[in-house]
């Protein structure tokens, strides 16, 4: 039986992994790419296909965004795994990874099961959680990251926050690498960090703004990457944000030692000034840096020091950011913002679009240890269209996302998700968005 | 059957760890400890060999195995025996080992048998002390007289050493038997692996000889002998291992995993079992492949053995001589 058929033609087909870049088609079946290539679809169409009409746009592989909290569960009016999905449909994200920043924390086995069949039931990506390394995320006890594992967790992490305790974190780090588990850190020294809402420097000391220094993030980066070369764990750094902490992961890179790390869109989008009049919707963690920083981020990313771009999407409703900028809670969403926002470093001439989508598409897929990220005969069938020139104004108001706490509101940036796919099944349509 | 035979057997006076002995004296406290069993089984099981000495067995950690086993060792051997624990000791009034080393010195005892929970304690005795100090289990350093019990077992099982592949699973990084037993079977010609949780293995414990894996399965591959370890209840919390289900879930010895072993292996546990944490009660209450009772009989055998070949340095002069 054959199933259902789908022929991208003219397109522009851009795959990281197999670093092709050029005019051509795409023919899905069965929600798996049946064949691909510049050649294909020469002798026409296949009659029994759909097709799709890329007008010569940008077909890639979906993206894989590695950072995403969501409420689910918990504080649903956050946002559920559905609400999810559909900003990250919106944004060409075909894969997220959830954290387990949840009410329950997901230290369960049961619990990740729960996020599993959720996601299965309600969320039109695939949903991919990672399940708490302590107990609690209290950074005390380990979880059963065996148990855990098998039940589906893709690694192991506090999400947003450090485990302070050195010896609880070799431990971890010994004890994940008996299963080849993948950890993923937070770097930010909760002490140093402590009551902090911003940067430190000369902008915080103008706003009055309790903040932070930098060296926090580092302080941390660089006791893991020691703790790293004793275990031997596979180490990913979820979020660096300075140029002290890029330095250091390249430094271990070079030694080769088993670490990764990741930026998110907005440090490579926005610095410390972007606060502005006190934007709480700029308070996220870690903090917006210097402009020095931030230049040293879309270096990283341009250098491959750093390996992945998240959105490090964070839905917070509005009363918890209607407040004062030391009392307002952290976060921004980004799903949906995460592909134009990453275009700025194409754009600014510093990535070619292979190198710039390998950070959203091959690097995660390897990293995490997926199939997808590819545009390979056999893959799944998850893709975006879109054209990386056409210039749009980012308004809270089109957001998907339960929350609208976007740190781009009335930013302009070119290119953005027309089309996005899941295993050949569309799961979002711009130019039917904009009917509605 | 022994008699008084009064051929040196050990080359020092104390026996302290497996470290400082050799395959020949190994061999020959076997040897002897296999006339032990023969006389353990039978109806007179009394000698006089060590009449009218003192041994005193001196317990900083509650074991009641060992202990006894020890107390039983000097009776049928017709020594006078005190036990001594730490709850009615002064020790727990404050006393420094040393103070209370040299008390018991003063009571002239011929053998010391000492379990401490810190490594290096019985060779701190053994300096201090002018009598045979046997140790019975320091920290995480050596628990002689349970390898040789050990070694024991398999050899009447397996009439030698030479080739056997012995896995040793669980908490390597916290147990004197393990050292012990990876000294010795290693000394004797067996194969030595130990499988662990990466937080419950020892740094650098390829130095030691062994294969090391932790993955349970691939250990137990092909395996002769399997040789369970204790895990402490403190251990199983959090803070090296997670949970006493995901302990038992990949590293707990049950039939399923045992069938990866050589057919005909056996499984040994130096006791308490946790049952369901290291292994399940069908495998160790399982005659056909469990030697656990028997590891308990040829303990009280190695044990005269011991004091037997010691109390011969005590026969050529006594150290404790006035």
């Amino acid at each position: 039986m054959t199933g259902k058929r789908t022929a991208f033609v003219n397109a522009r087909l851009v795959d990281p992994a197999s670093r092709l870049d050029a005019p051509g088609g795409l023919l899905v079946e069965d929600g798996l790419i049946r064949d691909l290539g510049p050649r294909l679809f020469h002798d026409g169409h296949p009659a029994d296909a759909e097709i799709v009409d890329c007008k010569g746009r940008v077909l890639a592989p979906g993206l894989i965004d590695m950072r995403v909290f969501t409420g689910e569960p918990g504080s649903e009016h956050r946002e559920t795994l559905a609400s999810a999905s559909r900003a990250a449909a919106a944004g060409g994200v075909t894969t997220i990874v959830v954290m387990p920043n949840t009410d329950p924390i997901i230290d369960e086995p049961s619990l990740v099961d729960f996020i599993k069949r959720r996601a299965a039931a309600t969320a039109s990506v695939r949903v991919l959680p990672m399940a708490a390394l302590t107990r609690h995320l209290a950074g005390e006890t380990m979880t059963e990251i065996g148990l855990l594992m098998e039940a589906g967790a893709i690694a192991f992490t506090d999400g947003d926050r450090t485990i302070a305790n050195a010896r609880v974190m070799r431990r971890a780090l010994d004890y994940a690498s008996t299963f080849g588990a993948l950890v993923v850190g937070h770097a930010e020294d909760p002490d140093l960090s402590a009551g902090a809402a911003m940067n430190e420097g000369e902008f915080a000391t103008r706003l009055g703004i309790p903040a932070a220094p930098n060296v926090a993030e580092t302080i941390i980066v660089e006791r893991d990457i020691r703790l790293v070369e004793l275990t031997g764990a596979r180490y990913h750094i979820g979020q660096i944000s300075c140029r002290a902490s890029l330095d250091a992961v390249a430094d271990a890179k070079a030694r080769g030692l088993p670490i990764t790390c990741g930026v998110s869109a907005h440090h490579l989008a926005l610095n410390e000034l972007d606060v502005g009049s006190y934007l709480t919707f700029r308070k996220v963690k870690p903090p917006l840096r210097s402009e020095a920083d931030r230049a040293a981020m879309v270096e990283g990313v341009a250098s491959g020091t750093i390996d992945v771009i998240v959105s490090s999407h964070d839905p917070q409703a509005a009363d918890t950011k209607r407040q004062t900028f030391a009392q307002a809670a952290f976060g921004a969403v980004g799903l949906e913002t995460l592909l134009p926002a990453a275009l700025g470093v194409h754009h600014d001439g510093r990535a070619t679009l292979l190198h710039l989508l390998a950070t959203m598409t091959t690097a995660p897929a390897r990293i995490l240890g997926l199939d997808a990220g590819t545009l390979a005969k056999g893959a799944p069938a998850d893709l975006v269209l879109f054209d990386p020139e056409v210039p749009f104004v980012v308004e809270a108001d089109d957001l998907h996302s339960r929350a609208r706490n976007t740190p781009f509101e009335g930013r302009k940036f070119q290119g953005r998700a027309q089309m996005t796919f899941v295993g050949g099944v569309c799961v979002y349509d711009r130019a039917r968005d904009a009917e509605n | 059957m022994p008699g008084r035979d009064d051929t040196p057997i050990l080359k020092t006076s104390h026996l302290l760890g497996i470290e400082g002995i050799s395959v020949g004296e190994i061999t020959a406290l076997l040897d002897l400890a296999d006339d032990y069993v023969t006389l353990g089984r039978s109806a007179e099981k009394k000698l006089g060999l060590l009449k009218g000495r003192t041994l005193i067995n001196l317990f900083f950690e509650a074991s009641t195995r060992t202990q006894s086993s020890f107390e039983l060792a000097g009776k049928r051997l017709g020594a006078d025996v005190l036990n001594m624990s730490v709850k009615t000791s002064s020790v727990s009034k404050g006393e420094t080992l040393i103070d209370t080393a040299t008390t018991l010195n003063a009571m002239r005892p011929d053998i010391l048998v000492v379990r401490h929970q810190d490594s290096g304690a019985a060779e701190l005795l053994s300096r201090k002390l002018d009598c045979c100090v046997v140790n019975a289990g320091d920290g995480s350093h050596e628990h002689p007289t349970q390898a040789l019990l050990d070694a024991l077992t398999i050899r009447r099982r397996r009439g030698g050493f030479e080739g056997l592949i012995v896995t040793i699973c669980g908490d390597v990084l916290h147990s004197r038997v393990a050292r012990s037993n990876i000294v010795l079977l290693s000394k004797m010609g067996a194969r030595v692996r130990i499988a662990a949780p990466r937080t419950l293995l020892p740094a650098d414990a390829d130095r030691l000889g062994v294969e090391i894996f932790t993955d349970m399965r691939a250990a137990l591959a092909g395996a002769d002998i399997v040789m369970m370890l204790r895990l402490q209840q403190e251990r199983m919390a959090g803070a090296f291992v997670p949970s006493t289900r995901e302990y038992f879930r990949f590293y707990g010895l049950d039939r399923e995993k045992l069938k990866l072993a050589k057919p005909g292996a056996f499984v040994m546990h130096p006791g308490p079992m946790n049952r369901g944490v290291e292994i399940d009660s069908t495998v160790a209450d399982d005659i056909e492949v469990s030697v656990i009772q028997e590891q308990v009989e040829m303990g009280v055998a190695i044990r005269m053995a011991v004091l037997d070949a010691l109390s011969r340095g005590l026969a050529a002069g006594g150290r404790n001589a006035p």
